[in-house]
């Protein structure tokens, strides 16, 4: 059970690391998040969203972030993207801060829905980062051939974005996300939104990209053998407030296929991260007649 | 525990080329895959129109016009029958005929002042003046300096109205507390305001452009506005992520986001611009546009009504030509957008 922590003495789970610190991409310490503090709410109208979150991923890494809805698993997200700022604690990305990253034009992002300029073609929106950064036209028009035959979309390169399916657009999406060869590869419940088939063949195909760009990858998901087919850890989180009760190590082989879903690790490792759920769920700071409730039900 | 928790990310990133054996049939089963992907969920856009298609797109708005007109006409002249004055025609557009009638009911809204019989509205476009001009070829001259009255107060309305609201856009504070006013700029009649304008600046071209932007301004603000903060959240997020700055959101997603809500308020400034010329001229005491046209037949009204009617009719001709040249623009500029309903009127 985790004990209720004030930010920036938080149980050390996801700390430890023996790694030379080079090697860590994001180290969040000590972060905590709480909506409603400004504006014109009242005192009473706060929402502390993350409490006490400690957590260093390493170069090359593919994390997800599991838990339920409301746990602040999207806002850590956003935090480590500086796309909201932390209440308290230190996110540090690269040695710099979160928003120096951003600055620096080391994210790449990638939400539950494609996000695409329907008024842009395929290609046109894969150059849209580059665009931005200021790369030549010569240098944009190959990058992003590059990254769309790596999506495998190179003969859509002249569609509309809404020419294409669900699956599709997220692949153009990831390949826009990609074309700045980010550092760090951010991606919101990318696959939500697509059916199991389309959902499942998409983890295979990210993991191909992953093995081949050798990017971090931080991944929100809310599904359990989504995170453990794809990651190298899985952070579980729980709610009220959102912190992180358990970090569970994937000691499957690297190569993963359709049959790594029928290996007996992958079931016992889907198991772990249930349990961690269900632990969080009846953990710290719910009242004695809830947490029967609640192992009442996982039992 | 805490080796073995940290172990997967202590492998080394493997590229493309040394990934071990067992990897590469998961590669090919996903192509293989993939392919289906495409081939059942790809969506085949629509080929190129073949021309035939083309010209029926545009033949087929124009035959169903011309029957309204026909159809407008022809009741315009059956309640005459019914209830208007007493019929004696002799010739219709140069053909001889003999009609005498008189209608069984009396209804004075249609007598012969109010509604003149179609014909003789088209025949007057063909009487001369004093200099031997039509009164046809003198409408279109009017028109065509009313057009340009009123292309370039769109212009300038559309201008003004785009730059107003990409300024609100940008600051919350200024939204707040000039909105309201734009507003009110909008109650005031603009038969009200355009003297003022015209004996501000003179009566000219400028003047009555002004009064014609005046129109236009505002529909474009608003929709620009509402169209400018359109766009998907995280579009603006996305751009966020990779440090675009203000400027860079504006162009590459505020604009393009803004477009066929723009467009929608170009279509109403591009109708109120004609109108705002039209007023724009009536008090500079400018003989050579519709507004003076109009004025003169206003005069005449109780002996020659159909000259009015003939204003009136080059007027609305001039308003629905402004209205398709906007048209045209969207349809090249929206072309790449997302349909938004299939077979949609412009």
């Amino acid at each position: 059970m985790i004990e209720p922590s004030s930010p920036g003495t938080g149980p050390a789970i996801a700390q430890s690391s023996p790694l030379p610190a080079a090697d860590v991409v994001v180290e969040l310490s000590g972060v905590s998040k709480v909506f409603g503090l400004s504006g014109g709410r009242a005192a009473g109208g706060t929402v502390e969203a993350l409490t006490g979150i400690d957590l260093a991923i390493h170069r090359g890494e593919f994390i997800s972030l599991i838990g339920p809805s409301g746990c602040g698993k999207s806002t850590l997200l956003r935090l480590v993207g500086d796309l909201t700022s932390t209440t308290s604690g230190t996110v540090a990305v690269n040695g710099k801060s979160a928003e120096r990253a951003r600055l620096d034009r080391d994210y790449g992002m990638v939400f539950q829905a494609p996000v695409l300029f329907d008024w842009r073609s395929v290609q046109k929106n894969v150059e849209l980062p580059l665009e931005i950064i200021g790369r030549s036209k010569a240098e944009r028009e190959a990058k992003a051939r590059e990254m769309l035959d790596l999506v495998e979309l190179s003969d859509f390169t002249d569609h509309q974005p809404w020419q294409l399916s669900g699956g599709m657009q997220q692949r153009v999406a990831i390949a826009r996300a990609l074309a700045v060869d980010p550092a760090i590869l951010l991606m919101d419940e990318p696959f939500g939104a697509l059916d199991e088939m389309t959902r499942e063949r998409m983890n295979l195909e990210l993991l191909q990209i992953w093995d081949r760009t050798g990017t971090t990858v931080i991944f929100v998901t809310h599904s359990i053998p989504e995170a453990v087919f794809l990651s190298t850890r899985v952070v579980v989180m729980s709610a009220r407030p959102g912190r992180i009760t358990k970090v569970v190590p994937i000691d499957l082989p690297r190569e993963r296929s359709v049959d790594t879903r029928e290996l007996e690790r992958y079931f016992e490792l889907v198991t772990e991260v249930r349990e961690g759920l269900r632990a969080g769920e009846g953990g710290a700071g719910l009242a004695p007649a809830a947490r029967v409730r609640a192992e009442g039900l996982s039992a | 525990m805490t080796s073995e928790l940290n172990e997967p990310g202590l492998q080394p990133v493997t590229g493309v080329d040394d990934v071990p054996d067992g990897v590469v049939p998961d590669l090919q089963l996903s192509r293989a895959e993939d392919e289906l992907d495409q081939d059942l969920e790809a969506y085949q856009p629509p080929t190129p129109r073949p021309a035939a298609a083309v010209r029926r797109a545009w033949v087929r708005p124009l035959v169903g016009f011309v029957a309204i007109v026909i159809v407008i006409a022809v009741i315009w002249e059956g309640t005459k029958w019914i209830a208007g004055d007493p019929w004696d025609v002799n010739s219709i557009l140069g053909v001889p005929v003999s009609i005498v009638h008189v209608p069984p009911y009396h209804w004075t809204p249609v007598n012969d002042i109010n509604l003149p019989h179609v014909w003789l509205i088209l025949e007057s476009f063909l009487e001369t003046d004093a200099n031997g001009e039509t009164l046809l070829q003198g409408l279109i001259g009017a028109a065509l300096f009313t057009f340009r009255g009123a292309a370039l107060g769109f212009f300038l309305g559309a201008s003004v109205g785009l730059t107003l609201a990409i300024v609100l856009v940008h600051v919350r504070f200024l939204e707040r507390a000039l909105l309201p006013l734009l507003v009110a700029s909008q109650t005031v009649p603009i038969i009200a305001i355009a003297p003022v304008i015209v004996v501000g600046l003179k009566a000219g071209w400028l003047s009555i452009a002004i009064v014609a932007s005046y129109l236009t301004f505002f529909p474009v603000t608003i929709a620009g506005i509402r169209g400018m903060r359109s766009a998907d959240p995280r579009a603006f997020e996305l751009l966020r992520s990779y440090a675009a700055r203000d400027r860079t959101v504006l162009w590459r997603l505020r604009l393009p986001a803004s477009a066929p809500y723009l467009f929608t308020a170009f279509k109403i400034g591009a109708t109120a611009s004609v109108v705002g010329a039209i007023v724009g001229e009536l008090p500079s005491g400018i003989r050579d546009g519709l507004g003076g046209t109009l004025l003169t037949a206003m005069q005449y009204y109780s002996i020659q009504p159909e000259r009015l009617w003939a204003a009136i009719a080059i007027s609305a001709l001039l308003g629905i030509g402004c209205f398709m040249l906007v048209v045209l623009a969207e349809r090249w500029t929206l072309r790449n957008y997302r349909p938004t309903e299939l077979g949609a009127a412009p």
